[in-house]
């Protein structure tokens, strides 16, 4: 069936319900999304490469200098760069909802009758898979270089999936932030100076313990630092043990980092769709 | 009117947009009749575009309504888009797709099935001289291909009414006429179009009616003879020898028409629009003579849709000098 020039293109009403549901056009969304990082080789590197090198860089240089107790440093990293890398995921989304809006894919979407919610909808997933392949990538990256899942199959499967839960809070972080800011550029200045410091003033590459008083307080209590710790408990990875004058959060790692995955995607998730449709809607 | 009105494509009714302080649309009452071109003609900033999100459900109006084949704007957003197609200022094509994953894409969005979507793609893509470039990535394609490919993408629907806006600026003169061409053809398809224009032979070549905007106001409308005949026919044009007598002859021309005429330093002419007819004109040659002025040009003109344009705006969209009498 090919149409030249003439007549309308033959009507395919018949092919087309009214609306296929939300699932199906968070989806269409979602497979532009995984495009998108396939073609785009900086986005392509962050997730590939950028995690090999973390691993292998921090894991040697450092691997030396910095001693932790009850295991090699290299074990203890890992569960640093899984959870730099899930907090970093803010950034990837942030930074494809400010591409949308500089090329006004916002605007296309927007005049198209699809489901509420499918385009942020599409986003999520597709930063969500996104997200995997880096973390498969570490993992066998760690596992070549001396890291190891000591723990039962149980623990590490509920490590995994806690590390998405993150991931997928952090996504609330990226749209609210790529909403907000609305340019590639602002969305790559701002990331990185709210996101790096958070990851770094955290037990992500150094245990707690090593920093001054101050910066030893913040990051007890930085959900950074329980994720990648509640990484290493439920990997049985070495982690410097909780004292008794350590506060909750590092007693409890796994639910202080549960309750701000929570909490983010309750507080962040509704401000995150509102400035997406006001900074939309003008 | 709750139902579904066939007779209007486009029915806005006192719309009103203000953004901050500034006021992008000051009431605007307009419609569009099922199956004709309407272009909205104005300069920069007269709220062409505001106008346009508003009708394609991008932007709420704050006061006014509208209803697209009957459907309401805001409440019935989601029938309205299912009807409309829209290829904004700059072509929104994902740069990353190539030409055919775009329509696809689009297709699948407005609910087809992969493979109707598929194929209606090619359909598009062969329509519209894109079959070759179709694998490629869009970031590639030239400003008139990444047009012609926004054009089919909003085509993918087969939409009832379509909204152009400003759909040749900063293309060549050729890809220009080769867009006008393709959208000759969608008129005699009947489709309901409104495009927005800065080009008055852009409005008088497409359009069988002519909405002119200006500072968020509809100011004149109706086909492009109708708005020459509405701005008093015949132009009264005098061109001065010495520029020095330019303002003296503005005077009298303004006396003799009653009317306050444009001044153009650089031409050293004075232009009035006016409906006497050649008696203006023998008054004018008459007092010029009286005063001394001496002339290299006195004459009547039609007017081109230039000079309606100017005479209805005030302004011309890249005017430099206006109202530097007095």
């Amino acid at each position: 069936m090919t149409v030249t020039t003439g007549p309308r293109i033959p009507a395919t009403d018949r092919d087309r319900p009214s609306s296929r549901g939300v699932a199906h056009d968070t989806w269409v969304i979602a497979k532009r999304g995984l495009v998108h990082m396939k073609r785009q080789p900086e986005a392509l590197s962050d997730a590939t490469i950028q995690p090999i090198m973390f691993v292998l860089l921090f894991g040697f240089v450092f691997g030396g200098a910095i001693g932790v107790p009850g295991g090699s440093y290299r074990e203890f990293l890992m569960g640093g760069i899984f959870a730099q890398t899930i907090v970093f995921t803010a950034f990837g989304v942030a930074l494809s909802i400010a591409n949308d809006f500089k090329n006004q894919a916002v605007d296309r979407f927007r005049s198209l009758p699809i489901a509420r919610g499918a385009v942020l909808g599409g986003h999520a997933v597709a930063n969500l898979l996104k997200t995997v392949l880096p973390i498969v990538i570490m993992s066998v990256c760690g596992l070549l270089v001396g890291w190891s899942i000591n723990g039962g199959l149980v623990d590490a499967v509920a490590g995994y999936g806690l590390m998405l839960a993150f991931a997928f809070a952090m996504i609330w972080v990226g749209v609210l932030l790529g909403s907000v800011v609305g340019t590639p550029e602002g969305v790559t200045g701002l990331g990185f100076v709210v996101l790096f410091p958070l990851t770094f003033l955290a037990s992500t590459f150094v245990p707690v313990e090593t920093m001054p008083p101050a910066l030893q307080t913040v990051a007890e209590w930085n959900p950074v630092t329980t994720l990648a710790d509640s990484i290493r408990v439920l990997f049985d990875n070495p982690h410097p043990p909780a004292g008794p004058g350590d506060p909750w959060p590092i007693h409890h790692p796994i639910a202080y980092t549960l309750i701000w995955a929570i909490g983010i995607v309750v507080v962040c998730a509704p401000l995150a769709v509102r400035a997406y449709d006001r900074s939309i809607a003008r | 009117m709750p139902e579904a009105d066939a007779t209007y494509a486009v029915r806005a009714r006192n719309l009103v947009k203000r953004y901050g302080e500034t006021t992008a649309l000051a009431g605007i009452d307009f419609e569009v009749p099922t199956g004709t071109v309407t272009a909205v003609l104005g300069p920069n900033g007269a709220g062409k575009t505001t106008a346009v999100r508003i009708l394609t459900t991008l932007a709420e109006p704050d006061e006014g309504e509208a209803t697209i084949a009957g459907f309401d704007v805001l409440r019935d957003a989601k029938e309205v888009r299912r009807r409309i197609g829209l290829a904004a200022q700059d072509a929104t094509v994902d740069p990353l797709l190539t030409g055919r994953e775009n329509l696809i894409m689009l297709g699948e969005l407005h609910q087809y099935r992969r493979k109707a979507a598929a194929l209606r793609a090619d359909a598009l893509l062969e329509e519209f001289a894109l079959a070759e470039a179709a694998d490629r990535r869009t970031s590639g394609y030239s400003g008139g291909m990444r047009r012609r490919l926004d054009l089919a993408a909003t085509l993918v629907s087969d939409p009832e009414v379509l909204f152009l806006d400003e759909p040749t600026t900063g293309l060549d003169p050729r890809a220009r006429a080769e867009l006008w061409a393709v959208l000759d053809h969608l008129v005699d398809r009947g489709t309901t179009l409104l495009l927005t224009t800065q080009y008055l032979d852009e409005a008088e070549r497409l359009a069988d009616d002519i909405i002119v905007i200006d500072h968020g106001r509809v100011i004149a409308r109706g086909d492009a003879r109708k708005l020459k005949r509405e701005v008093g026919g015949d132009h009264l044009r005098v061109v001065v020898v010495e520029p020095g007598r330019l303002e003296d002859a503005a005077r009298l021309v303004a006396t003799v028409t009653g009317l306050e005429p444009r001044v153009d330093i650089g031409a050293r002419s004075v232009t009035v629009p006016i409906s006497q007819g050649v008696d203006a004109l023998v008054d004018a040659a008459k007092g010029l003579a009286a005063e001394g002025i001496a002339v290299d040009d006195l004459s009547l003109h039609q007017p081109t849709l230039d000079e309606v344009f100017l005479d209805l705006t005030g302004s011309a969209p890249d005017d430099t000098d206006e109202e530097n009498h007095s």
